[in-house]
């Protein structure tokens, strides 16, 4: 009984992996604006400004790219 | 009992994975709505077909209808056709898109998204370059401006190989 419920989590691990990947064609809802962590790409700059400035590292903030795999 | 069942765990893993167009492969044929009658791949037999994928929300397939337009100006006399398909969901969206960026080759609409199903397009945007005799010269993912002239160079090796 135990080791059914061992081999049952351990499946249970790799449950999702098995579910269909978001396709390079499909992202049309993940594109819009809305979906960005950034809504204003002004205040965005700001925050990484100051941040950078604390820290004494710019760069390694972000990539390029929205995701649509062309870069 | 132990072997199978590590076979199974691991193609259970690997069952999202996708493989895409090949080169050098038959092109899948597609038939799907235009701006007017349906864009069939097998209408187009004896051509050189240039299958670009695109969406209205993808910001580098923008900058490359322009270089389309120019291709199919410039090669469509010697049998070149551009095919512009496009994966989105609302057939509005494309058109909005449309209306700001003109198209002066053939578009059409993959609603149902089986186009892109059949060839499996890598990112926004994936051309294809389809010989004369069907068969997948070339595949290019994105669009910059330093892949025009490698780009037009297939085509223009794409033509010649047709005319043989």
């Amino acid at each position: 009984m135990k080791r059914l419920l061992l081999v049952a989590c351990v499946l249970a691990t790799t449950a999702c992996s098995s579910l269909p990947q978001v396709q390079p064609w499909q992202k049309g809802n993940l594109a819009k604006p809305e979906m960005a962590f950034d809504s204003d790409p002004l205040d965005t700059r700001f925050m990484d400004h100051t941040y950078f400035s604390k820290e004494g590292a710019s760069g390694g903030a972000g990539v390029g790219g929205g995701g649509c795999g062309c870069n | 009992m132990r072997a199978s069942m590590i076979v199974i765990a691991v193609s259970a893993m690997l069952a999202g994975n996708v493989f895409a167009q090949e080169v050098g492969k038959s092109a899948p044929s597609f038939d799907v709505p235009g701006a007017s009658a349906n864009v069939r791949l097998a209408d187009l037999k004896g051509k050189v077909v240039y299958v670009d994928f695109w969406a209205s929300w993808c910001s580098p397939c923008k900058q490359s209808f322009p270089w389309m337009n120019d291709m199919q100006a410039k090669y469509g006399a010697r049998g070149l056709q551009i095919v512009g398909i496009t994966v989105d969901r609302k057939r509005e969206d494309a058109e909005k898109f449309l209306a700001s960026t003109p198209a002066r080759f053939m578009v059409g609409f993959d609603t149902t998204g089986k186009v892109a199903e059949a060839y499996k397009p890598k990112g926004m945007p994936t051309s294809y370059l389809i010989g004369a005799d069907g068969v997948v010269r070339a595949m290019h993912v994105g669009f910059k401006d330093s892949d025009r002239a490698e780009l037009e160079r297939e085509i223009e090796a794409a033509l010649t190989a047709a005319k043989r």
